[in-house]
């Protein structure tokens, strides 16, 4: 039945010679025209919301730029807009450390979990570990913040204490006031700081690095792999030189996204941090600021100069991320892994 | 078969022995000589002789070496602890005995392997640890906050009241978390209507019509993934509040909530429509149905699965997000139905501000509306799991039958369109073509 209908529509052959090229035109019709019009103007509609927040945000905080001059707005360690002394040379360095700090710990875990789910971990391990992470990255920021906060912390002190009282000959784990020697030292010169924030950071941004590592460390030719072994190879020789060379580019753009976070993250940061103002490089001490913290702190401000001034600081951060994430594409896009993760 | 495995290097001891080596050659002459008679079987029983290798990756010998440099480990760190240095911390002392363990169980295995072993084994458990650590870190983090905050959940009162009738020394059998929960619910309502068609036709675009318009909007989109969400916030807050003048309210909260989605999801949802197979489009085109048509009956269905995945995920990270509402909702302690009048609250916002209090009442509270968000997360999470399974293309029973059913729709069209043709001796003029 099917047969006979097929062949009913195929009819009988064409008349017209064949050597005739049909006239094609590139004109849209009816609903393809309103199709790729809508599709446009999506597009359009988002590019246009994300120019905004940068127009936007410059547009709001030129008025504390102005007035206080872009150089000292960089080079200020103070946020007092009513005496118009502030800018942001306490908080971007602050947030910084922070953020470093979470890369430091984020790396070698990410790497280390990421490696075990592509090279060792058997199968029914393997996918269940991929969820586990996945769903640690939808673990809500305020969630890891309190965590820090009453349980973390005062471990995280004891350690940070333990640090600075061997340590302490490396400069940037000086803590200034502490005395080892000292027993009724107290722990709240280490609680509250740069360390203590970024490790919690840094374990909120190793799911993202670690998803984005494991992808590129799956991607790692068999062909390569088998080679290695095949020559004799440890694991871990194959592993030294052909997976990690082939997925250094994502680990890197991967670590420079968890690097953007980092630096953005909010409510964590709020809940574990005492707010200063000024630059505090002894990442073990008490005390320190970023961007994001500072302005969700001050921005129920009621001063609309103030509030400017929030716009700016917001604006510097803006920049900064916006530089990372950048360099984070332009390197994965170039390395021969190629991939992009869904972060 | 015929030829026994050649040892690897990853096997510390067990070359050649001689005496295999010797076997081996008597079976290959045996087969020069006798090379019609069955040699086959003759090679199998000698070769057999020598054992099966375990080709296990792990093996028990590196198990119990495991367990036994970390039980030294953890009683050297001990001894250094508690008699010699006297420290405190649990940090420090899981730093120790851990770096311990490593050197401790390198030194083990160097008792009878070679240098590239012993790394190998001592790089394989620093890697095993890393994601101990990290699932132990996952663990503690969710199963700290349901032990803190399950004093709070067993009251009825917590999921059917909110705070406004909570005075500071109330017991926790007086107010509950409903406004967050109806605010958070509203507020991802909200940004789910605005995101939606937005990013995925957003997405379309990216897709379907590729050019150097399309890749400038994928890197800013790309470029936006990872913006704050702080600044999102600011962003509204600068804009819909200050400028327009609109109050603090569930709307602005779900505006910024938006403007943090919005990137997320359509780089998602971007992944999932390039995997539609190139192969159905053209099917879809040569059966002369347009652009449009086939996006929607052809690309839209078959990534249904994969953008239904993306939108929950993008869901679970809106809707744990405190720091855009935090800057554009306000806080109230009544329960708020109207997104547009008023502040609201949603579920992480309390938990921000509940554990900000001195209260130790209110901060089981602050807890308990941690766990409730949790769950709600959690069902996200399997919720895309379930849908997110299958891949593009693999359709499910339902859907299966429902094309199944469609296909016998159209045969039927066709045959009644038919009919006429067919009743009206076309097929010899058919049959003379062919």
């Amino acid at each position: 039945m099917s047969q006979t209908l097929i062949d009913q529509l195929a009819g009988p052959p064409p008349v017209e010679d064949p050597d005739q090229a049909r006239p094609i035109s590139h004109q849209l019709h009816g609903s393809d025209r309103t199709f790729r019009g809508v599709a446009r103007l999506s597009a359009i509609i988002v590019l246009t919301i994300m120019g905004f927040i940068g127009v936007f945000l410059a547009y709001r905080g030129f008025e504390a730029l102005r007035r206080d001059g872009i150089w000292k707005f960089i080079t200020t360690q103070a946020w007092f807009p009513e005496a118009n002394h502030f800018g942001i040379a306490a908080v971007i360095p602050n947030g910084i450390f922070i953020a470093l700090v979470a890369i430091v710990f984020a790396i070698p875990l990410a790497v280390g979990t990421a490696l075990y789910i592509s090279e060792y971990a058997p199968g029914r391990v393997r996918s269940t570990l991929i969820a586990m992470v996945d769903l640690m990255a939808a673990v809500p920021s305020v969630v890891y913040g309190i965590w820090g906060l009453f349980l973390f912390q005062g471990h995280a002190a004891n350690f940070a204490r333990w640090i600075a009282t061997y340590f302490s000959w490396i400069p940037i784990f000086k803590v200034t006031g502490f005395n080892p020697h000292d027993p009724l030292g107290t722990i709240t010169l280490f609680t509250s700081s740069s360390f203590i924030a970024g490790m919690v950071v840094g374990l909120m941004i190793t799911p993202s690095i670690c998803s984005i590592s494991r992808e590129v460390f799956t991607r790692a030719p068999d062909g390569e792999r088998e080679g290695a072994l095949a020559l004799g190879a440890t694991k871990w020789g194959m592993i030294r030189s052909v997976v990690l060379p082939y997925g250094r580019g994502g680990v890197i753009g991967g670590t420079m996204l968890g690097l953007g976070r980092a630096l953005g993250e909010t409510i964590a940061v709020v809940l574990i941090i005492s707010p200063i103002y000024f630059r505090n490089a002894q990442i073990l001490h008490n005390g320190t600021n970023s961007v994001s913290a500072l302005i969700a702190n001050k921005y129920g401000e009621a001063s609309s100069f103030a509030t400017s001034a929030l716009m700016a600081a917001g604006l510097s951060l803006f920049l900064l991320t916006l530089a990372v994430n950048f360099g984070a594409s332009s390197i994965v896009a170039r390395s021969r892994s190629g991939a992009s993760g869904d972060a | 078969m015929s030829t026994p495995t050649p040892p690897t290097s990853t096997e510390g001891a067990g070359p050649f022995h001689a005496g295999s080596a010797a076997v081996l050659q008597s079976t290959r002459s045996e087969m020069t000589r006798t090379v019609v008679v069955a040699p086959v079987t003759e090679a199998e029983t000698t070769v057999e002789a020598e054992p099966r290798r375990n080709t296990a990756t792990l093996k028990p010998k590196d198990i119990a070496r495991t367990i036994g440099s970390a039980l030294a480990a953890i009683s050297l760190t001990w001894l250094f602890y508690t008699q010699i240095l006297a420290l405190s911390g649990v940090l420090g002392f899981i730093v120790i005995a851990f770096v311990l363990h490593v050197l401790l169980f390198g030194l083990i295995t160097a008792t009878d392997s070679p240098a590239p072993i012993v790394r190998d084994r001592m790089v394989s458990v620093v890697i095993h640890s890393a994601a101990v650590v990290l699932m132990f870190a996952l663990a503690m983090i969710v199963g700290y906050t349901v032990y803190r905050g399950l004093d709070a959940l067993p009251h009825k009162n917590f999921f059917t009241q909110d705070m406004s009738n909570a005075g500071p020394l109330d017991p926790l059998t007086v107010g509950g978390v409903l406004h967050a929960f109806v605010g958070s619910m509203i507020m991802i309502t909200i940004a789910l209507i605005v995101t939606i068609p937005l990013g995925i036709t957003c997405a379309v675009y990216l897709v379907e019509f590729p050019g150097a318009a399309a890749r400038f909007v994928q890197t800013i989109v790309e470029a936006m993934t990872a913006l704050p969400s702080i600044i999102a916030g600011l962003f509204i807050y600068a804009t819909l509040i200050i400028t327009l003048g609109f109050p603090k309210s569930g709307f602005a909260a779900s505006m910024a909530i938006s403007v943090m989605m919005l990137p997320i999801i359509i780089r998602a949802s971007v992944v999932v429509i390039r995997l539609v197979p190139g192969t159905l489009k053209e099917a879809s085109y040569a059966l002369g149905s347009s652009h449009w048509k086939t996006v929607w009956t052809v690309v839209l269905p078959t990534a249904r699965s994969g953008l239904a995945t993306a939108v929950i995920l993008g869901t679970a990270r809106g809707i744990g997000e405190t720091s855009p509402v935090l800057l554009t909702a306000g806080f109230t302690t009544a329960l708020n139905w109207n997104p547009f009048n008023g502040p609201m609250v949603s579920l992480p916002l309390l938990t921000f501000k509940l554990v900000g209090s001195p209260e130790q009442a209110f901060i089981t509270r602050g807890f308990g509306a941690a766990v409730v968000l949790l769950a709600v997360v959690f069902v996200l999470f399997i919720v895309a799991r379930l849908i997110g399974g299958r891949g593009p293309g693999h359709q499910s029973k339902r859907a299966a039958r429902k094309s199944a059913s469609l296909s016998a729709k159209d045969i039927a069209r066709i045959e009644k369109a038919m009919a006429p043709v067919l009743t009206t001796g076309a097929v010899p003029v058919n049959g003379a073509h062919t």
